[in-house]
């Protein structure tokens, strides 16, 4: 009866936050807000999802072991691999997906002008092109790269 | 074979899963960004293999949880390079 009814809430869990991060991915307004929902929220609904997985396992093992069938066990161990490889994938691909983004041109939404979020990036970006006018070293890949991001900006404040 | 309770609700949990994948598949066809595409095919992703973990729980099968650990290993090579791919970056 208990291992059931923490199976029932751990799957609860899990699907109540998948469904808040495939909503939320829909519905957020652009690139950097719908990275949150797209790992934060599902990563925590796949830990639970092991997580009642690994508590059927253990559950169906025990019940098991009076017959000596230990392959309940071996499928909760394997399951507790898969929560670790999420755990450890799911973070470091969106921070280099976030990190690619940001250096091939795509920035938070501005609002009259000035960008939603803080945009501590960017602001050390225009440094280093600073820096590179008054030294005069000739970075072609990051002028190009400001041209693009300062006409993207001027094309969106024309738009709105 | 016959199902408990909770492996029926098992499948159904991975059928209502499914149903996500079709709302961030949404999200994959009209992302303006090339990013907003690849971070609708991680959540895919994600969803599919807690998908495979729930449906190996059910049916009592630890093949199919064994491909949910190269798919989450796989994913994560597929989203690195697409990453390296957008930043221009050298491999």
């Amino acid at each position: 009866m208990i291992p059931e009814i923490a199976i029932y809430v751990c799957l609860g869990i899990s699907l109540f936050f998948s469904a808040l991060g495939a909503i939320g991915i829909l519905r957020f307004p652009d690139f950097y807000t719908r990275l949150h929902p797209a790992t934060k929220c599902t990563t925590f609904g796949g830990i639970f999802a092991c997580f009642a997985a690994i508590i059927f396992g253990i559950w169906k093992g025990i019940d098991g072991m009076k017959s000596g069938d230990m392959s309940m066990f071996v499928l909760s161990i394997h399951v507790f691999i898969v929560l670790v490889c999420l755990l450890l994938t799911n973070p470091t691909g969106a921070h280099a997906i976030a990190r690619a983004a940001h250096r091939s041109g795509v920035y938070p939404k501005t609002w009259g002008g000035k960008p939603v979020e803080v945009d501590v990036l960017y602001k050390e970006k225009e440094k280093m092109v600073e820096v590179a006018r008054l030294t005069k070293t000739d970075n072609i890949l990051l002028s190009e790269d400001t041209k693009n991001t300062k006409s993207a900006n001027s094309t969106k404040e024309a738009n709105e | 074979m016959d199902m408990s309770v909770v492996e029926t609700i098992f499948t159904y949990a991975s059928f209502v899963l499914l149903a996500l994948c079709g709302l961030a598949l949404v999200r994959v066809i009209k992302g303006p960004t090339a990013p907003d595409r690849v971070i609708g095919v991680d959540t895919i992703n994600t969803f599919v293999i807690c998908m495979m973990v729930l449906f190996g729980a059910a049916h009592h099968e630890i093949i199919y949880i064994d491909i949910a650990i190269i798919y989450a290993l796989l994913s994560y090579i597929a989203t690195l390079f697409v990453a390296k791919y957008l930043e221009k970056g050298k491999f």
